[in-house]
This record gives structure tokens, sequence and C-alpha cells, in this order.
């Protein structure tokens, strides 16, 4: 199989990269320092139809398949994380309906989200369950026509400048734990929805991250998504998905991180030669460029078969965020080094890529995680 | 009103290479950058007025690439005429051969771009209006309908300012930079594109007799090729500012060139 792009995918990582260097780019230092949610950068998303990439054409999407979704992800996070983050949380929000919405829960919620008009945030993590769902405290009890939910989330991406929230709250405590999860489209504006906390973060600085809490939420009958017990399904099946964004974004991070290396090494005269001269150097180039290259080709054949419907999608997810956030660590590392004291700085950007490659390497499932998905995969093929 | 663009598939701008009998090769195309500019101003005369964009080229089948930009810019669909018979042509085929292609289409308005990166002959154009009979409308730097509304109106530079030319449709423009800037293709524009046909024509379909075309029926030759010569030494100006200006200003002069 080949993992050429094709016109159309190249046409559009074009497309997505010219805007992300003119416009987003000159804002990324900015971002990172006031750890705010760019608002103007959200409209430049919506305004050139990044967000709708992913939507289907007939919600007023563009239907890009996974790949090019990516793409998008990449090349807004080769000069802002940040933003590149912002793609991949719309995304994220609205799989719980691709997966498993009616459709008229989908003609309700995307046009708006693929407009960028509604913004949408995904909550499945708690205080006591991050990387074991099983820990999942948040309860939603029947309701007269609808649901009560009571409970709260944590370390909730977007969470506090989001419209609609995907959340994962207990309907059957008494069931499995595979079976005891429903999911739910909670708006923010409903009454009892509260956002308690904000954190202060290492990096992604201008994606907030939120602590969102319920109190009596009252929800409608048609904002559950899926069958009541269906939650822990759609919430794996929404990583299968979404985990190659953050790839995606790792990638993009890691390639952002080259790019300045190579740069700075070219201009930075040190012992009378440009430092990109001295084999030392040389050496630690060459192979962030290589890792960077190897983890872009295993995500973009990772998001082929995860598009092609392979059976273990969730191990290709799993091993393309794996070894693309591990290697945005690496790179950024190595190119601090490459910057040496000036690495260290805020007036150079590797010092904010090496603190947003770190989040890569912990959310959407830390890297444990995945190697636990890889290996029961492994093991359960060969049984 | 329905608009023609021709629309040239060039070697990349900066990876020309020759091949034998000094034949450019073809092998990695883009479209020609003039041609984007009269693109842009036929898709905001069909925005402003109504009406319908096709991109026509002659080229090898590789020229769908370079067109599926245009279409992704806005235009509704391409026609190619694509046959190995046509590879060599000289202009006045090529001419002959999208003359040919623009009678099967039918048009209000044929758009041309000044010239093209790679022969830079810059006369297709006018033998494409030569062989249609009709108004060639060179340089404009505006293009805008007529008042009556089956003519077009076009600023055409000159060496004074601006000459204001007027023709009845269906008439050949041909466009200059000045007509402004072409647009990025929108993320939407490249998804849609996908939808967007582009028909390949080849001699037969248009009922060309093989034997006017190509190579072997070619009216010029290249006798010669040669890379550009490397460029004479600049002439840095380091003085300061005003002592500069005169400096230049002498350089100038010297060359009449103020």
């Amino acid at each position: 199989m080949s993992v050429r792009l094709t016109e159309e995918q190249d046409a559009i990582r074009q497309a997505v990269a010219e805007l992300a260097d003119a416009r987003i780019a000159p804002r990324a230092a900015e971002i990172d320092a006031s750890g705010e949610f760019p608002a103007d950068v959200v409209e430049l998303l919506a305004r050139h139809d990044v967000f709708a990439l992913g939507f289907p054409v007939q919600h007023g999407g563009l239907g890009a398949d996974l790949l090019t979704h990516c793409l998008a992800i990449e090349e807004v996070s080769r000069v802002c994380a940040t933003s590149g983050l912002i793609v991949a949380v719309q995304a994220l929000a609205a799989l719980p309906l691709h997966i498993a919405g009616s459709e008229a829960q989908r003609a309700r919620w995307f046009p708006g989200m693929a407009r960028g008009d509604v913004l949408g945030a995904f909550a499945l993590t708690e205080p006591a369950a991050g990387s074991d769902p099983a820990g999942i405290r948040t309860r939603a009890v029947r309701d007269g026509d609808g649901w009560r939910i009571d409970g709260g989330k944590r370390f909730i991406s977007q969470g506090s400048v989001a419209d609609v929230v995907a959340v994962f709250a207990v309907t059957d405590p008494e069931a499995s734990r595979h079976r005891n999860l429903s999911c739910f489209l909670v708006e923010s504006a409903s009454p009892g929805f509260a956002v308690s906390r904000l954190e202060h973060k290492m990096g992604i600085r201008g994606s907030p991250t939120a602590e969102l809490t319920f109190d009596g939420v009252h929800v409608t009958d048609d904002r559950l998504v899926g069958e009541v017990g269906e939650g822990f399904r759609i919430a794996m099946k929404t990583l299968e998905r979404s985990r190659p964004g953050i790839a995606a974004q790792a990638v993009g991070i890691s390639q952002g991180a080259v790019d300045a290396s190579v740069r700075y090494a070219r201009e930075r005269v040190q012992f009378g030669v440009p430092i990109g001269e001295l084999q030392m150097v040389q050496a630690m180039l060459a192979d962030m460029a290589t890792q960077t290259e190897a983890a872009r080709q295993l995500l973009y054949t990772a998001c082929q078969e995860i598009e092609g419907g392979a059976d273990d999608a969730a191990r290709w997810a799993a091993m393309c965020k794996l070894f693309a956030g591990d290697t945005a660590m690496a790179v950024t590392t190595d190119a601090v080094q490459v910057f040496g004291g000036y690495g260290y700085v805020s007036d150079y950007p590797v010092e904010r890529m090496m603190r947003d490659a770190k989040i890569t390497q912990l959310y959407e499932g830390t890297q444990q995680i995945q190697r636990l998905v890889i290996a029961r995969s492994l093991l359960s093929a060969q049984a | 009103m329905r608009i023609v663009v021709l629309l040239k598939a060039v070697p990349v701008v900066g990876n020309e290479r020759l091949g034998a009998g000094f034949r450019l090769d073809r092998s990695a195309l883009e479209a020609n950058g003039s041609d984007e500019y009269v693109l842009e101003a036929a898709l905001k005369l069909t925005e402003a007025g109504g009406g319908e964009v096709s991109v026509l080229s002659m080229g090898p089948a590789g020229a769908t690439e370079a067109m599926r930009k245009a279409l992704a810019m806005g235009a509704a669909r391409g026609y190619l005429v694509s046959d190995p018979g046509l590879a060599g042509s000289c202009t006045l085929a090529t001419g002959q051969v999208l003359a040919a292609a623009l009678q099967r289409l039918g048009f209000d308005l044929v758009l041309a771009g000044a010239d093209s990166s790679d022969g830079q002959g810059g006369v297709v154009a006018a033998a494409v209006a030569t062989r249609l009979r009709l108004p060639y409308l060179s340089y404009a730097a505006a293009i805008e309908p007529g008042l009556d509304g089956a003519s077009v109106r076009v600023r055409r530079i000159s060496s004074s300012g601006f000459d204001v030319l007027e023709a009845p449709l269906p008439a050949v423009v041909m466009g200059t930079q000045l007509l402004g800037e072409p647009r990025y293709p929108t993320l939407r524009g490249i998804m849609q594109a996908r939808g967007k046909e582009i028909v390949t024509w080849t001699l037969a379909d248009l009922d060309i007799d093989p034997a006017l075309v190509g190579e072997a029926a070619a009216t010029t030759t290249v006798t010669e090729a040669l890379p550009p010569p490397p460029r004479a030494g600049a002439v840095v100006v380091r003085e300061p500012a005003a002592a500069a200006a005169e400096r230049v200003a002498e350089f100038l002069v010297a060359r009449r060139l103020i």
C-alpha cells in the first residue's frame, strides 16, 4: 500500500499550511504567553472551513477522510500546537455523533459545528477516572422526559468555551464496566452546568483545560447519543479516530521543531562556521528529521487503515499516537539542544514546542495506555 | 456569460529541464502563473454577472493535475486536448487546435494570460482570435462587461497610461497581472473540485487532421537553447542615503532610464 498523498490531500495540506504560516504562526508565541483562548484563530479556522473538513457534506461539511483531517491538524500544529488542538477537539467532540448519533442529532448539531459557530468538547475523564474509565462517578438518572446528570469532569480541553459537551455518565451502576456508561450531549448553557476550575498548564496554554460540574443538569431524551449502556463502546470508538489527530498534532510539533532547528543551524555561527557545519549538530538534525518522517508515515498508514475499516483500528490508532508523541518529545528536546542556551528562553519557539510536545504523551490515553492497547491487541490476535 | 480561460500546464517554475530535441520535460506540471490571473478575472466576472467559467488546455495527460487547481479556484469544468500526435506542435498549430476546441465548446468570451512561463511566445491567444476571426483585445489591465450586455470593455496598458477598448462578443481578451492577484483555492473549493469533470479530447474528437499538427508539421524549429548567462556583477552602493541617492540617479541617467 502507498501513503503518497492524493492530489486533493496535497492541495488541502498546502492550503492549510499557507494559512497557518501567514495567519497563525505570527500569533503562536503570544497565545502561549497570554494563555488566552485565541478567538481570532477560531474565527479564522471557521472562515476557512478547517473545522468543516471532517463533517459530512450533507450537513455543511467537506466530507474529508481521516488522513485529510489529520493533515490539517499537522499543518496548524507545526506553527501552533494550541491552534492544532482547537481543530482536533472540534472533531473529537463530534465523533460520538458520527459513531452513534441519530440522523436527527447530526442534522441538529453538525452544521453549526462545521461552521465553527458551535464549539464542542469531549468529557470522559474524571478526578478518579483517567486511564481507567471504570472509575467514572458522574451519574445520569431517568428524570421525567429525560435525564438528570450529576457529577463532574476534569481535564476537559476547551470545556470552558464549548457550547456543547459530549458527557459520559453512568446510567446503570450494576452493569459491567463495558455496559454501565451512556453518552449525552450537554449544552453549556444548561442550568446546573458550571466551569469550576481552569488548569494552569505547562503547554498548549491557549487551549483552556476545564473542570466541569453538573449539578442536576437536565437533558431531554434526544440528547442521549446511541443506546443506553453504549457509552463505553462509543468512547473507545471515538478514541480510535481521535488518537490519530493527536499523533498529527505531535508530527506537526516535531516538524516545526525540525524547521526551526535547521534554520538556526544555518544562521548561528560558532568557531567561525554556522553550527550546521558541525557534525554533532548535523547528526542531531538528521535524526530529528528521520524520526519525524517515520512518525508521519506511521500516522498516514494508520489513517488509511482506520479509514479502510481495519479490524485492528484501535491498535493502529494507539501505535501512531504512541510513536508520534514520543517522537515529538525527543525531537523538541533535541531542538532545544541545537539552540543551546537560546533554546531555553522564550525568544525562540523551541522551548514552547518542547512544553507543547509533552501533552501528546499524556492525553487521549497516556503512552502507557497506548502500549497496553497494542499489547492486548497482539496477544488476543494470537489466541 | 460563458467564459473559457485558456490554461497552459507548464513545468513547475524553477524546475524546468530541457530534454531531447530541446523539448521541455513535462513530467511535473503546474498551472501557468499568468493564466491564473485571467482565471481570477473570469471568476470575478461570473460572480458579479452570472455565467460559468471553463478552462481549456492542450497538453499531456498529466495536465489535468494543473487544471484541477483551476477547478478548486472556482472554474466549473475543464477541457483538455491531449493526443500523442500533438507533441512538438508549434504555436500556430496550438492556436488551430484551441480554436477547434473553442468552436466545439461555444463561448461568449475567451481569456488568455499574457505569456507562459515556459515558451514565452505570447502569441497563442492572438492566433486563436485570428483563426476564429474574433476581436482580440490585448494586454488588459481590467475587464468589464459592456453596458449593452453584448460587448466587453477592457483597459489596455499603453505607453501613456490606458486605452479603453470595446468589442462585441464573442471576443478574445489577453490579460496581464494588473488584473489582480489570483485567489488561493479554499478548502471547500478543493474538496468540491473532486466532483467536477475534466473532459479529454483527442485530435480525432475534434476532427483535426494529424498531418497539420505535431513536430513534423511545425512551422518553427528550435535551433539552439542555452542557459541564461550569469548575471553581471551588481553594483552595490554603500554610501549614506543622500549620497547613495545621487549615485543611483547618476547610474540611471547614464543609461537614459530617467
